[in-house]
């Protein structure tokens, strides 16, 4: 009923078409390793694990990792 | 398609970025600073011959300036990025919903998933507090808690979607959520605490920083929302719906 009374009053709400799955799953796929590889740079390279070695990026991102909550040291 | 959305929800974070940029400077910089003059202070009491200085390969000042604004605007990315992924799913799929609801509610379900249940549970910690021989464990126990959060946020928003064939939305919605909430609270008890506070932390600058990174991603979440909602509207009134549009500066 709700549901119903709502429809009425807001017609300009379609429901939009959605984007097939498999058109967005490469995008999911490799953009979100990406954009999840980048958050490992900002909050977790050079703490507990080290991809690149030395402690630059460790230091250079420091007060954004621990003000983001990430664990730094 | 889905390439314009990740390339707007970018740069929306990065623009976030800046906003969280500004917040965390003014209300989280000062108790990291403060942090880092305990940890000092620390360091000499417990006797010149141990505690051999850190050198410092970056200052002081780049790491709460430069340093900071690239890791706010990196991360804001990210997460502008992976929200804009999330509404290229969501979208059409989660009921009527204009474009800059359903971004809002990405955007809060995100914060309550990703910055929320994680830091209740294991909270931002300022330099000096935890110890450095419990990094891997803290380290792995909140990334656990961050994946299983995130994996949580998806499979309730799965299940009240299914629920609100026979229950109506608000309802399926509700008892999503408290599903939810019951995984999260036993999810609390399991886990074990970590507690590494040092007695002579002050307890006032341990509960701003908390409060302040808590409020940078806010902030961050928030612009993200409310931006990429509002710039996806802007272009799909000026790529379809120019009547709309027109209509809508007409009424301003």
């Amino acid at each position: 009923m709700t549901n119903a009374a709502f429809a009425t009053t807001a017609p300009t709400t379609a429901r939009a078409e959605p984007i097939p799955v498999s058109t967005i799953l490469p995008w999911a796929v490799f953009g979100g390793l990406m954009l999840l590889l980048t958050v490992y740079f900002v909050g977790a390279e050079e703490g507990a694990t080290s991809l690149i070695g030395g402690s630059f990026v460790h230091e250079f991102v420091h007060d954004g990792r621990h003000l983001l909550g990430f664990p730094c040291h | 398609m889905v390439g314009n959305l990740l390339l707007r929800g970018m740069m929306v974070g990065v623009l976030a970025g800046l906003l969280a940029f500004c917040f965390a400077k003014v209300y989280g910089e000062p108790y990291v600073d403060y942090a880092i003059a305990f940890e000092e202070h620390a360091g000499h009491a417990a006797g010149a011959a141990g505690a051999s200085e850190e050198p410092e390969i970056v200052s002081r000042a780049t790491q709460a300036g430069v340093g900071l604004f690239a890791g706010l605007a990196i991360y804001g990315a990210a997460v502008g990025g992976l929200s804009a992924l999330a509404f290229a799913f969501a979208n059409g799929r989660l009921g009527r919903m204009r474009p800059r609801s359903l971004a809002a509610l990405i955007a809060a379900l995100g914060f309550v998933a990703v910055v929320v249940v994680p830091q209740l549970k294991y909270p931002a910690n300022p330099p000096a507090v935890g110890s450095a021989d419990t990094i891997m464990a803290r380290t792995e126990l909140f990334f656990a808690m961050l994946a299983f959060s995130v994996v949580l946020m998806v499979a309730t928003v799965m299940l009240a979607r299914r629920l609100a064939e026979r229950l109506g939305d608000w309802n399926a919605a509700t008892v999503a959520g408290l599903v939810y909430v019951g995984v999260v609270a036993v999810m609390f008890a399991a886990l074990p605490n970590i507690e590494e506070i040092p007695a002579a932390f002050s307890p006032a600058a341990l509960w701003n920083f908390r409060i302040a990174s808590i409020g940078v991603q806010a902030v961050l979440y928030a612009a993200i929302g409310l931006g990429f909602g509002a710039a996806t509207e802007y272009a799909a009134g000026r790529a379809g719906r120019p009547a709309r549009a027109t209509s809508a500066a007409a009424a301003r």
